[in-house]
């Protein structure tokens, strides 16, 4: 619990040693307390049974869903929407994916479309990513799932251009407009942090069955990043640099238009590069309201708990996802140099070679419009039963030879940190919890914070899911601090080592990507139905993010610090633990903070596990409609308690930073 | 820097040029920081101290009823360290920030009481701001920064790329037209800025702590440019700094800013020779007096027996410049002004002078 | 540099497009392959139309509604669209009228009487034939060692050995999907059971936990239901509770008795009742047993195939009982 803290509170530096005192007494204070008190008022509420409001929650979207019929707002203003999201995506379809206008076969064949990527590659990003995306695409076919793939792209770039449409703009007006900015970050928290299965099934009442829901769900998940990073980017603008514009005589608008968009554009395409692998970790869920693609060939597998089929498809997700990661990346970089390159090389040249795409692309799409062979993917080159075969039998082979030792490593942890944190956290009073957190975020952080804490306790006291709470709050913070350990030591060996950066970066990607479906068997078969397993499941999907910020921080640490420690005789260790580690602490502490929301995310994928608790609330709720309610309250629940530790993590750092640079 | 460079009282006669007019007045400025920074001015709020202010209402009084004139073409410096206000006040000017309580009249207009519209108007016409870290816009060539006022300002791709090739050469840039600022040096990347002002032909050029974030060498040869634009185009000029020998070797007039207030206003000479209090003292201590001095500061009345047939100086000329007739004349060297006999300099007054002042002139400061 | 940059493109274009054209020719083109005919509606054609058939997320599932598109396919001339959808959406399509037939319904009173009873977008259109059971499950090497472990009155003499991490000193009783409202936490509590009800939250974790149990001869008790496929590949063995009787269930708080048989039924709109399409009567007449279910779904869980290749293969090898479900012509 203590390196729980003190890793949450992003390493503690010297001038802090008090602090550290002090929450070590208020720990002290807290089991003193707990024995005497134990078991007393811990809000206990059964499996099945349901709070006032949990039924007037239910209640609430029962009358919605009446109304629906004559509600004007339905009428008028949701079915347009719900027609024009189904028309433009039923139109790419028709495009890439589906028979369409009278063929047998989509407008465009798998030989068009992998030319099509291909030159944008080429022509956006350079040869490398060209190479890339053809090799990605051809492996779409090649797995078997062109048509499933596409039906998934189709659905990704519809959502993805909705969400930059929607996004953009509202992320440059947060980014000029303090007010707006400070109005929609809650929102957006909300959002972010909201489990989609909660509002999956009431979406259909709004958008009915059909790729307008999933579009949907994939725009409240996918737009969030868009807004935020676009904001920054747009605030990190060198404030002389918009002085002297304005200096000059801009108006707001010259000023927007030719300073602040120009320099944050790199930003915002790394906006969008978060969009996009938003909504790829958005098909799978929304295949459950019969969303195409290949979100539906992996809910097909688990349910015959078919790791192959399902670990084929998740691969091709995997695969799509690192392809449109790399690719816009690419065309972010390119962004930058792309007029200074277009000047310095001879226009002639370039004309030549774009020339030279578009009429290689042009000729691809014609034959595989006409063509059969270019059109449909041979199903003789199909490499997918090997993979399949392949995929399951390591798995078979994991789960009959390694299940002695993962159990015994899950007991392990399991009856020594996380069952006496666990008893811990149920076993105490809900108003013991109450003076503990608002504790630790008056010793770590401002009076604001201790403000938001005590409010966002009295409504997980209201929300009548207390004890529920405590048990999830325990499983989220061991993953998090799971997650920390592996952050710091990877983080800190890919940030020292380009070659290991190289290796280890795909396969954070694919952990990232790869839908936790696909590995639910596998773990299930290693960990059995329980909590653990549900950590496992959070720190295989977080834990990739507090590397990749924790190896940028170390790789951000000047080099001049470096060397002046190391011409100081310091040892590689003493160069890591006193000169990388300290000064890259705002990075270490933004992959806690991000560790943490990664961890929240996944809780409903554990109560799919064997989590109980919140997560089983949340499923439970999507699957049976008297719970629909007590869902809705473990949604919000989950929200109130990301926001609560996200706020104390942020502040605390805060404070920590400028307590340090104080006493220097 | 080094004291080698040229001053400005090389040039033929400041006085001759600087009317009486005044092409900025700025008369009882307040700019205040914080909660209801409206409700400060005007009340008996005002009159307490910075940290008193700030205790009672969390205000923060950056600029406290300062007031002051700038004559045409000349160079005025606004001298503090750093917290004193000077940039703040140089905003004020501009209304980059917006002002608390007090009048900016530009050639008797009220600035503060201008539109959006009509200030815009103002900054494409009248006056334009150089900044301590160029503000430059990194994806423009220099061409197109340098041209970037203009072009707000409507004119024709043509005749801006035009006047941007003019500025470009008067600021010695000619050849990087078409480089982007990251290919420039940090002097380089000012002369851009400087083009940039310039570009738009302001009758006020502003310059916030232009040079403090370059090297000294590269410090000296961009002072010196500002020195030779300076006589080359005669612009009137605001000047911010924290250094006070930049402000001694640029500054026809200097204003002197601690915590918000104006301390001193005179020309260089006045400041050094007669600081008004004990902080301007210590201010310009190191400062060797015998570059800054005239002979008017050193001289003293005739004695009644002194022979007055010696040679003869002006009141204006720099003791530096001074002591080589001095301690060559074998009588005392009459300092006359009009026909007017105003005193005498031996050579006891000019050694006085230097030995008063460090016998180096420091470096890197 | 720039010839480096552009040269080799050029040439691998030229090189590229050349290869395309000439391998182009004598290809099939689009429209007029026999690979890509038209397979529907060979059949002779009557007024049937389209059918949304709802799919929900479990493989006997798939089986019956994998035969009754089939059928209604081939022998019928409809054109049926599958939707994938679990339970409580799928009845919501009831009201959207985006799905006109539910085909295997696990009682879900509370949706019967949102949508049947108030709402009257649907009604129901008789049994499945299939019996669901439902109730708590040992592996069969565990009924093989311990007899008598089979009878509810002993679990507690074997509570230790179900002891895990989850359960706290008890024994763990492992319930599963969310779907289905269970009792079992009302049961342990009135059979004074020293056992612990831990929420799996998945059939794939209750599967993988079974199938582990089985093969590391590791103890567990669970929740589990019949028909369903992975029986064919373990056969559990059940618990036996206090029997049924008629409304022992009626107070949930005070159950203390097994569940009752599901006679699971098929639901269809109110719409689609009406519209007079032999899709209907195909639905409504649809009948089989148990063991058609699990060969079915033996063949799409075990033997791989799709719920079509599937469904074909039943369809021919038993034509007398496709045959009774074909509305009379």
């Amino acid at each position: 619990m203590m390196a729980a803290l003190s890793t949450l509170s992003g390493g503690l530096r010297r001038p802090l040693w008090p602090r550290r005192y002090l929450l070590a007494a208020v720990i002290v204070a807290w089991v003193l307390v707990w024995l005497f008190v134990r078991g007393q008022d811990t809000l206990q509420l059964g499996g099945a049974e349901l709070t006032p409001l949990h039924a007037r929650l239910n209640e609430g979207s029962e009358a919605i869903d009446n109304s629906r019929n004559d509600n004007p707002l339905f009428l008028y203003f949701i079915n347009y929407i719900r027609l024009f999201l189904d028309e433009s995506i039923t139109f790419v379809q028709g495009l890439i994916s589906q028979p369409s206008f009278g063929r047998p076969l989509p407008v465009i064949g798998w030989l068009g479309v992998v030319a099509i990527a291909t030159a944008v590659a080429w022509l956006y990003g350079n040869r490398k990513v060209a190479l890339l995306t053809l090799a990605g695409f051809v492996s779409f076919g090649l797995l078997g799932l062109w048509e499933e793939s596409m039906d998934t792209l189709a659905l990704v770039l519809a959502a993805v251009a909705l969400s930059l449409l929607i996004g953009i703009p509202l992320g440059i007006w947060a980014g000029v407009n303090d007010r707006f900015n400070r109005l929609v970050t809650p929102v957006l928290d909300f959002m972010q942090t909201m489990p989609t299965f909660v509002y999956l099934a009431p979406l259909t009442l709004f958008f009915l069955i059909g790729p307008a829901s999933a579009t949907v769900a994939t725009i409240i998940y996918a737009v969030p990043p868009a807004i935020r990073i676009t904001a920054h980017g747009i605030r990190e603008v060198q404030p002389e640099t918009l002085e002297a514009s304005t200096s000059l005589g801009s108006t707001p608008w010259q000023s927007l238009r030719k300073v602040q968009l120009p320099l944050a554009k790199r930003t915002i395409v790394v906006g969008i590069n978060q969009t996009i692998m938003a909504a790829l970790c958005m098909v799978t869920i929304a295949a459950l309201i019969d969303a195409p693609g290949l979100g539906k060939s992996v809910l097909k597998a688990l349910e015959t708990l078919d790791v192959g089929t399902a670990f084929n498809a998740g691969l091709a997700i995997v695969v799509m996802a690192i392809v449109l990661d790399r690719l816009t990346s690419a065309a972010g970089r390119r962004v930058e140099t792309a007029h200074r390159a277009g000047r310095a090389q001879k226009p002639g040249r370039r004309r030549i070679e774009v020339a030279a795409v578009l009429v290689v692309t042009a000729a691809a799409v014609y034959l595989s419009h006409v063509y059969v062979w270019a059109a449909e993917f041979a199903g003789d080159a199909n490499v997918g039963p090997y993979v399949r075969r392949g995929a399951d039998a390591a798995s078979q082979w994991a789960q009959d030879n390694l299940f002695v030792y993962t159990s015994a490593f899950k007991n392990l942890i399991t009856y020594s940190l996380l069952n006496p944190f666990e008893a811990l956290l149920t076993g105490s009073p809900w108003w013991l919890i109450g003076i503990v957190v608002i504790a630790f975020a008056a010793i770590l952080s401002n009076i604001r914070v201790v403000i938001m804490c005590a409010v966002s306790l009295g409504l997980l006291v209201g929300l009548g899911l207390w004890q529920d709470t405590m048990v999830t709050l325990a499983s989220t913070l061991v993953a998090t601090v799971l997650v920390m350990i592996l952050g710091v030591a990877f983080g800190v060996w890919m940030g020292r080592s380009g070659r290991v950066d190289q290796v280890l970066r795909p396969v954070l990607d694919a952990g990232q990507t790869m839908p936790p479906f696909v590995y639910l068997v596998p773990i299930l078969g290693l960990f059995g139905a329980t909590r653990f397993t549900a950590i496992i499941a959070a720190v295989v999907y977080a834990a990739p993010v507090a590397i990749k910020l924790t190896a940028d921080g170390i790789r951000g640490v000047s080099s001049a610090a470096v060397e002046a420690a190391t011409a100081a005789g310091s040892s590689t260790w003493q160069v890591i633990s006193k000169v990388q580690l300290p000064m890259a602490r705002s990075a270490v502490t933004l992959a806690t903070s991000q560790g943490l929301i990664y961890v929240l995310a996944m809780v409903v994928v554990g109560g799919l596990v064997g989590a109980g608790a919140l997560g089983y609330d949340v499923v439970a709720g999507f699957s049976q409609l008297q719970l629909r309610g007590k869902g809705l309250a473990a949604g919000v629940a989950i929200v109130v308690l990301g926001i609560m530790l996200e706020r104390i993590t942020r502040t605390a750092a805060r404070r920590a930073d400028t307590v340090a640079r104080g006493t220097r | 820097m080094t004291m080698t460079s040229p001053t400005k009282q090389v040039q033929p006669s400041v006085d001759a040029y600087v009317e009486d007019r005044a092409v900025l007045d700025v008369r009882g400025l307040w700019k205040v920081f914080g909660p209801r920074s409206d409700k400060v001015v005007g009340s008996p709020l005002e009159e307490l101290s910075r940290a008193e202010l700030k205790e009672r209402t969390g205000c923060v009084a950056a600029i406290r009823d300062v007031s002051f004139t700038v004559r045409p073409q000349e160079v005025f410096v606004v001298m503090g360290l750093s917290g004193s206000g000077k940039s703040t006040l140089v905003r004020c000017l501009t209304r980059l920030i917006e002002p608390t309580a007090g009048e900016v009249l530009l050639d008797g207009e009220d600035i503060r009481k201008a539109s959006d519209k009509h200030l815009r108007e103002l900054r494409r016409r009248r006056f334009a701001m150089v900044f301590q870290h160029f503000g430059l816009l990194p994806h423009r060539r220099v061409l197109d920064n340098v041209s970037y006022g203009l072009e707000i300002g409507g004119a024709k791709k043509e005749a801006r790329y035009e006047r941007a090739r003019e500025v470009i050469e008067l600021v010695g840039l000619s050849g990087y037209e078409d480089s982007y600022p990251d290919q420039l040096s940090g002097g380089m990347q000012q002369r851009v800025g400087l083009a940039r002002a310039l570009a738009v032909d302001p009758e006020v050029l502003f310059f916030d702590e232009p040079f403090s974030a370059l090297d000294p060498l590269i410090r000296r040869d961009m002072q010196n440019e500002v020195i030779r634009l300076h006589r080359e185009v005669g612009k009137t000029m605001v000047f911010i700094t924290h250094d006070l020998s930049e402000a001694l070797k640029l500054g026809d007039r200097i204003l002197i800013m601690r915590d918000g207030e104006l301390v001193q206003v005179g020309a260089p000479d006045e400041v050094v020779g007669a600081p008004v209090d004990d902080y301007v003292r210590e201010f310009v201590r190191d400062v060797p007096r015998s570059h800054v001095l005239t002979t008017r500061w050193i001289m003293r009345p005739p004695l009644p027996d002194e022979p007055l047939d010696g040679p003869e100086l002006g009141p204006d000329i720099v003791v530096r410049d001074a002591v080589h007739t001095v301690l060559r004349a074998t009588r005392p060297v009459k300092i006359v002004a009009g026909g007017e006999l105003l005193g005498v300099v031996t050579s006891e007054e000019i050694l006085a002078v230097i030995a008063e002042s460090p016998g180096k002139p420091e470096e890197g400061k | 540099m720039t010839v480096i940059r552009t040269g080799p493109p050029r040439a691998i274009a030229l090189m590229v497009a050349t290869g395309l054209f000439v391998s182009a020719c004598g290809g099939a083109k689009v429209g007029e392959s026999p690979s890509a005919a038209q397979q529907t509606g060979d059949a002779g054609k009557k007024a049937c139309g389209a059918v949304n058939l709802a799919i929900n997320p479990w493989v006997g599932y798939e089986a019956t509604a994998g035969v009754i598109a089939y059928v209604a396919e081939k022998k019928l001339g409809c054109t049926v669209t599958k939707k994938d959808l679990k339970e409580e959406v799928a009845w919501q399509g009831f009201a959207t009228g985006q799905v006109d037939a539910i085909v295997e319904n696990w009682s879900h009173e509370d949706l019967k009487k949102k949508y049947i009873e108030e709402q009257k977008v649907a009604v129901t259109a008789g049994s499945t034939g299939n019996k669901g059971v439902i109730g708590w499950y040992v592996p069969p090497w565990m009924a093989e060692k311990y007899p008598d472990i089979t009878d509810y009155k002993n679990l507690n003499k074997y509570a230790d050995l179900f002891k895990t991490s989850e359960s706290g000193g008890k024994g763990q009783l492992l319930d599963g999907d969310p779907s289905f409202v269970t009792n079992d936490a009302a049961l342990v509590k009135n059979l004074d059971l020293n056992y612990k009800v831990v929420y799996a939250g998945s059939e794939a974790a209750l599967i993988t936990g079974f199938r582990q149990a089985e093969k590391q001869k590791t103890p567990m008790l669970g929740y589990f239901y019949e028909p369903q496929w992975f029986l064919s590949e373990v056969k559990l063995v059940k618990v036996n509770l206090p029997e049924y009787t008629e409304g022992c269930d009626a107070d949930a708080e005070k159950v203390a008795c097994d569940y009752p048989l599901y006679d699971l039924d098929k639901i269809v709109s109110k719409k689609f009742a009406d519209s007079g399409s032999p899709a209907y009567d195909l639905i409504k007449n649809f009948s089989w047993t148990n063991d058609d279910q699990n060969l079915v779904a033996k063949y799409i869980s075990e033997d791989k195939m799709t719920a079509e290749e599937a469904s074909e293969k039943w369809v021919n090898d038993n034509p007398d009982k496709v045959k009774a479900w074909l509305p009379a012509s």
